[in-house]
């Protein structure tokens, strides 16, 4: 079976870049890259008493996932959705983490049930009142590549939709020193079975064990190394570039996502 | 879908090591429950905690990943010969061909625990030891997995609270059948933590005796941890390359078959179900046609059944929704809500339903809520056990549910399934 996908639409989100429009922008050398602390929006859709209990890394998987759905037209309430993401919400865990080294270990409600893996994921579908399946993965620094094998598995085998978000945001000491992410960076994309006239691009995807592809702007290169979820750029800037070709992404330690990128105007032609 | 087999399974437990003490457990109605004396924990509850898994000493070469859930990991995996079916499906296929999808709702954050413990006086930093990749992350399962066997497939943790051990079969399914992969360990792992302890005493969740599901004065949950494993593979296509019931000839009539897989999520709220139990309603309906099954063949059902009185309430209207008096249980009052390994522990449980043609009794409960008005099994006993349909739902509203069955009846009968 030929792993595809058709790419409908793109949101993104990271330290000075906001959404996809922009950041395209960037990716393709229209405007410079000027790095500045990642702004999040408040969480959009969400009732205001879950509004307040989200933290950064709901917010940022909330600010692309509805960036991506409403550039793509779908019905968020029927999309099936995959969350990706190397960690939660660093500052919480911090906290539970403190609180639970002490003597009063009493914890709060809120910091726990915003303490699972799948947060945002339960917030989104809340927001979005999506009621599709979702899955929720990790694969630490390759967590992006595996939430797109299992979106592009799920748009080739059940020929559905889907949303992918991935998305990861920074720890506070001391845990930032053993997982140095330094800013929240969100991506999603929205990906279907068949082209239509949103397509962006369509997507073959391989194993390999060839190099991940580098970004030729050395901070954009550097936030790709950074942050799991920036580990998409190659990808983002080949869409932006409307390049069709072949860019490799991070995955697993001795295995990689080969993408073959194809742009609407060859969508005829075999890959 | 096209059936996957599940050709080897292990569960490792509160209620002992391996499949044999296991399903020993199950038929003689014994739980594994009991007060809680998990370090630091100073709760008025009850845990399902495995023994011995601290003095399980991690293999040599994957010293960097020792931490209880991987201690556990490892305890799960070398239980019935599990690890020995692994390498000889490594052998057919190659390390390549073979994925990884691992549940798990903390992971490791034990040691996170230990580590805020023990933190510099001076800088608060955390101590040089302390690895964050191999234990806390959540992929620190799959990994510890992969590596153990030498695996150089795809591989992910899935962590969707507590239906994370369903949805590994629903990841692998995919990967299978999109050809990426052969066959795939999928499993559950989850151990106990402070995390979750503390965190759903904040919910008012635990209940101070061992947790009794679907019983009218159930009052919450009892944590337990467990580890269980599933070898899972295409079953055998025809000589045509076309998989049907004909090619299912050259397996016994007792072999595992997974039919369906239904997933959903509430929209509702973040720690309570949907009042009406929509979403698990979804899920089910899903599973069911997925496997071409009617409910009316669903023979057992191993609930969620956690024993909180709202999400036993949601589970049983969507149940009476869809089923009329099927025999079910929830076996958390003998294992205690495993959480992440929950989905499964129990699809394992399914499994050896299924092998040994036996309904378990669901433990603990003394008066099943009428007002919940399910079949609720009090008496665990033989039973010609074809088909069977199990629950898993979690935090954030995620649903999961999978139908499994006998091979045998795959072929003999039923559904669309045989036409």
């Amino acid at each position: 079976m030929r792993l595809s996908a058709f790419i409908e639409s793109v949101g993104v989100i990271g330290p000075g870049l906001t959404g996809w429009a922009h950041t395209a922008d960037v990716l393709a050398a229209r405007m410079p890259y000027a790095s500045a602390r990642t702004v999040l929006p408040p969480p959009a859709g969400l009732p205001s008493a879950e509004r307040r209990r989200t933290g950064p890394v709901v917010r940022t998987a909330l600010a692309v996932g509805h960036e991506a759905v409403a550039a793509s037209g779908r019905d968020a309430t029927t999309l099936a959705a995959v969350f990706a993401a190397s960690g939660g919400d660093g500052q919480n865990c911090h906290a539970i983490c403190e609180t639970l080294a002490g003597d009063d270990r009493q914890l709060s409600p809120t910091r726990f049930h915003n303490s699972v893996h799948n947060a945002p994921a339960g917030y989104w579908s809340i927001a979005a009142r999506a009621r599709a399946t979702s899955n929720v993965l990790c694969a630490h620094d390759g967590s992006f590549a595996a939430g797109l094998l299992e979106s592009v598995c799920q748009v080739a085998v059940d020929g559905v939709p889907t949303l992918l978000i991935a998305y990861d945001t920074d720890y506070p000491e001391p845990l930032h020193a053993v997982r140095p992410i330094d800013d929240a960076f969100g991506v999603a994309l929205v990906l279907a079975p068949q082209a239509s006239a949103a397509a962006l691009a369509r997507l073959d995807v391989t194993l390999t064990d060839a190099n991940a592809t580098p970004l030729a702007t050395p901070e954009l290169e550097a936030l790709r190394t950074n942050n799991p979820a920036a580990r998409a750029l190659p990808l983002l800037e080949a869409l932006a570039a409307r390049r069709p070709g072949r860019v490799v992404i991070d995955y697993l330690p001795e295995t990689r996502v080969q993408i073959d990128v194809t742009m609407p105007e060859r969508f005829g032609e075999p890959s | 879908m096209k059936p996957l087999i599940l050709s080897h399974f292990t569960a490792t437990s509160c209620l002992g090591r391996g499949l044999d003490a296991t399903l020993d457990a199950l038929r003689g109605q014994r739980g594994g429950l009991a007060r809680c004396d998990f370090e630091r924990a100073e709760l008025d509850t009850w845990i399902g905690a495995v023994a011995g898994v601290d003095a399980e000493p991690i293999r040599a070469d994957l010293a960097d990943y020792a931490c209880r859930n991987n201690r556990l990991a490892q305890l799960g995996l070398t239980q019935d010969g599990f690890a020995g079916h692994v390498e000889a499906a490594v052998a057919r296929y190659g390390a390549a061909r073979v994925g990884v999808f691992v549940g798990t709702s903390t992971s490791g954050i034990l040691e996170t625990e230990y580590a805020y413990q023990r933190r510099d006086a001076q800088s608060g930093a955390l101590e040089p030891g302390f690895r964050y990749a191999q234990t806390h992350n959540p992929y620190s399962l799959a990994a510890f997995v992969r590596a153990y066997f030498g695996l150089f497939g795809p591989a992910t943790s899935i962590s969707s609270a507590c239906s994370s051990g369903a949805k590994v079969f629903g990841s692998a399914r995919r990967m299978i059948e999109a050809g990426l992969i052969d066959a795939a360990v999928v499993g559950g792992v989850d151990s106990l933590c402070l995390t979750t302890l503390y965190g759903f005493n904040s919910l008012e969740l635990l209940s101070r005796e061992p947790c009794r599901p679907f019983d009218v004065n159930r009052n919450g949950i009892s944590i337990g941890e467990a580890a269980a494993f599933a070898l899972v593979e295409r079953a055998p296509t025809g000589p045509d390359g076309h998989d049907g019931h004909d090619a299912l000839d050259s397996l016994d009539d007792d072999a595992i078959l997974l039919l369906g897989v239904g997933e959903s999520s509430d929209a509702h709220h973040m720690s309570s179900p949907h009042p009406e139990g929509l979403g698990a309603r979804v899920a089910m309906e899903q599973a069911l046609s997925m496997a071409g099954v009617a409910a009316s063949e669903i023979d057992y059902i191993n609930l969620h059944g956690t024993a909180t009185p709202s999400n036993d309430a949601a589970e049983s209207r969507a149940v009476g929704a869809l089923f009329e008096r099927t025999p079910c249980s929830s076996t958390k009052g003998a294992t205690g809500h495993t959480l992440g390994a929950a989905g499964a522990l129990e699809a394992v449980v399914a499994a050896l339903t299924l092998r040994h043609r036996f309904v378990p009794a669901g433990i603990n409960t003394t008066q099943p809520d009428p007002a919940l008005g399910l079949d609720y099994v009090m008496e665990s006993r033989a039973a010609r056990v074809d088909t069977v349909l199990s629950n898993s739902f979690g935090f954030g509203g995620t649903n999961c549910s999978l139908v499994l069955a006998r091979a045998g009846r795959v072929r003999h009968g039923h559904s669309g399934y045989s036409s």
